[in-house]
């Protein structure tokens, strides 16, 4: 039998839906810009969709950029290599500031979510001052090594998830016969997989779309990231080719965009599970 | 042999900021006998599960020593205790199923495969987990309350440690399966022949499970003594109030010189109320000869007041303000002048209107007193 009125006010799911549009607005503008041609993508008005689709634009637009696939080969490395050392390093300093009794383990705690308040630009330039002491600058090195050091959102992201799992469990685990790291690898990390794929996947996000690190760090072309590779397709003498520019952004975003809708329930799940909002 | 001797033993929380130092444990000191089952029982935050916890090694020792079987294990990891914990909440790995939950620590110590299969199998059946389904590749979140219960048992059955330690496991089932696990770890200690220590709330529990009972109260022992001794000779008014449901009647009066020569409580009241007075049987008179004109606290049970008090030597007199009907017997709520009353009889069908006033037969043979100041039993 059907209800007789929703339990969701009309008014309610309009807003919800001319907000979803707004959202949805620059992703659409992208993908219609990338199949104009140069001529229509600053027409005024402004045409929403193309008259006549241009699909060459994307092979087109991965040319110019320069090599498409090494660029990719990059991002996919450093991005592969930053969610793993930031998942395990973030979940084991986590662990610590959750299930372990230690004096001062508070204070050292505020100390790591302060260091959240310094904004990157502070401090660029002493760290790339570190780096060239060490010798890693134009290597992949300072794009991935920190990953390994736990950075302070994903410390704290997983640290309120730890900290919902019951300490019976730990208990439990420690008279079974558990050593501390057991608990963590066997018992905790098992059942923190939500938190755990919402730390992947938004570290995931971060590296594919990391511009200034790689533009900081890397000398060399043939390190180069898309991010970076990007950058190539702008400011040209000849005016940015927008429609190039639109068809390679586009291409740069897909493989995020299907990890999403392919994980979206388990990482909805993480969000929540973990208080963020 | 698995002895558990528990010496001189404290747990102390050092003062912090806006909270004063706590005395958890003060000095607790008792033996648990090879296979028995010790019950420790009291209200919230008496001490039972901080003790219970520093046997498992779960919570650091301030002060004393805890031996099993003769050898001290104050700085033993909980894993080499040779120990099992049953926890109120199960603490079973949601992650794995009931076979591996059940596993888990047998594979953690290196036991063959095919022995843990044979002792998990074993100690399913023994639980009812296998008919009339088999749970064993359930995960814990698709088991009920009870069958939780049962599988947090058998994770620490299958151990076989030297003892087992249970808290307050039967605290999230309802009434009902409460008294079905109840029975049902009564009789794996008569099969397991180990020893037990169990950590509760619930006199019920204690009564009824307990080869002795420790009751504490503020981290402070009470008493240790089996069941019906605590229940007949309480060691103070805490006690007795504590153990016995519904609990020990008490009346506060002075004991006096009676016309016959033995002692008389006269309970005290203001007029225009009548006392209750009950005098004492000669032994007991002459034991308590050196009390007489003194404040003493009379204590007796519910089952010691009778509706029918001409077959009793001594009367209450007061208005009935409830009578609870329980089927197989009659709670009576009496309001005495300066006290309230309970008897617990057998008899149903009493005709009894609430409000009336009533008679109420005394036994005092089992009765006992207390010091008013120490709140300690006065020995008879």
């Amino acid at each position: 039998m059907k209800p007789t009125h929703s339990s969701f006010p009309w008014f309610s799911r309009l807003a919800l839906i001319l907000l979803g549009v707004l959202f949805l607005l620059p992703f659409f503008w992208m993908v219609s810009t990338s199949l104009k041609p140069l001529n229509e993508t600053m027409k005024l008005p402004p045409e929403w969709l193309p008259t006549s689709p241009q699909w060459h634009n994307y092979p087109d637009a991965m040319k110019a950029m320069g090599p498409f696939w090494l660029y990719a080969r990059n991002s996919l490395f450093l991005a592969f290599l930053n969610v793993v050392g930031t998942v395990f390093s973030s979940a084991l300093v986590a662990y610590g500031f959750s299930r372990l009794d230690w004096r001062g383990r508070d204070t050292c705690f505020f100390v790591l979510l302060a260091t959240m308040m310094i904004p990157f630009p502070v401090v660029m330039v002493p760290i790339y001052g570190l780096f060239r002491a060490l010798g890693w600058i134009g290597t992949f090195q300072p794009l991935w090594v920190p990953a390994f050091l736990a950075g302070a959102f994903n410390v704290f992201l997983l640290r309120q998830f730890f900290l919902s799992i019951p300490k019976d469990l730990s208990e439990a685990a420690r008279i079974d016969g558990c050593s501390e790291f057991r608990i963590f690898w066997q018992i905790i990390l098992p059942l923190a997989k939500p938190a755990l794929l919402t730390v992947a996947l938004f570290q995931f996000m971060a590296t594919w779309n990391d511009f200034l690190g790689p533009l900081i760090f890397l000398a060399r072309e043939e390190q180069y990231t898309l991010a970076l590779g990007l950058q190539a397709l702008q400011g040209t003498i000849s005016g940015t080719p927008w429609h190039h520019l639109m068809a390679a952004s586009t291409l740069v975003l897909l493989p995020v965009l299907v990890l999403f809708f392919l994980t979206q329930r388990t990482f909805i799940r993480g969000i929540a599970t973990t208080g963020l909002k | 042999m698995a002895k558990v001797l528990i010496e001189n033993l404290y747990k102390i929380y050092p003062a912090e900021k806006g909270r004063p130092e706590k005395i958890a444990v003060d000095n607790a000191n008792f033996e648990i006998q090879d296979r028995e089952f010790m019950v420790l029982v009291g209200p919230s935050g008496c001490g039972k599960t901080t003790t219970l916890r520093m046997v498992a090694g779960l919570e650091e020792i301030t002060r004393g020593s805890i031996y099993l079987d003769g050898k001290k294990i104050n700085e033993v990891a909980p894993k080499d205790r040779d120990i099992a914990m049953v926890f109120q909440n199960y603490a079973l790995y949601p992650h794995m199923s009931v076979y591996r939950n059940m596993a888990f620590g047998l594979e953690l110590r290196g036991v063959p495969k095919d022995e843990i299969r044979r002792r998990v199998d074993s100690t399913a059946k023994i639980l009812g987990l296998l008919e009339p389904d088999n749970l064993l590749e359930r995960k814990p979140k698709a088991l009920s309350g009870g069958q939780r219960q049962r599988v947090a048992l058998g994770r620490a059955i299958v151990r076989k440690p030297k003892a087992f330690l249970f808290d307050e496991p039967l605290s999230n089932l309802d009434a009902k399966m409460r008294v079905e696990t109840r029975t049902e770890i009564s009789k794996l200690h008569r099969q397991l022949d180990s020893t037990m220590i169990y950590v509760t709330h619930d006199q019920t529990e204690a009564m009824t499970m307990a080869d002795r009972i420790v009751v504490m109260r503020y981290g402070k022992i009470q008493q240790i003594a089996p069941p019906l001794e605590l229940y007949h000779r309480p060691a103070n008014l805490f006690v007795a109030g504590f153990i016995g449901s519904p609990p020990m009647n008490l009346l506060q009066g002075t004991l006096q010189a009676s016309p016959k020569g033995a002692l008389e409580f006269v309970e005290n009241v203001t007029p225009p109320h009548f006392p209750f007075r009950g005098v004492l049987s000669t032994d007991t008179s002459r034991r308590l000869s050196s009390r007489q004109g003194k404040e003493v606290i009379l204590g007796f049970r519910p089952e010691q007041l009778h509706p029918n008090s001409t077959a009793s030597k001594h009367t209450l007199q007061g208005i009935l303000e409830v009578v609870e009907p329980m089927g197989a017997e009659t709670y009576l709520y009496l309001k005495t002048g300066a006290h309230s009353c309970i008897c617990r009889t057998t008899e149903t069908d009493l005709g009894l209107k609430e409000g009336s006033k009533i008679n109420l037969g005394v036994d005092l043979s089992r009765a006992v007193f207390f010091d008013p100041k120490t709140e300690e039993t006065i020995p008879t």
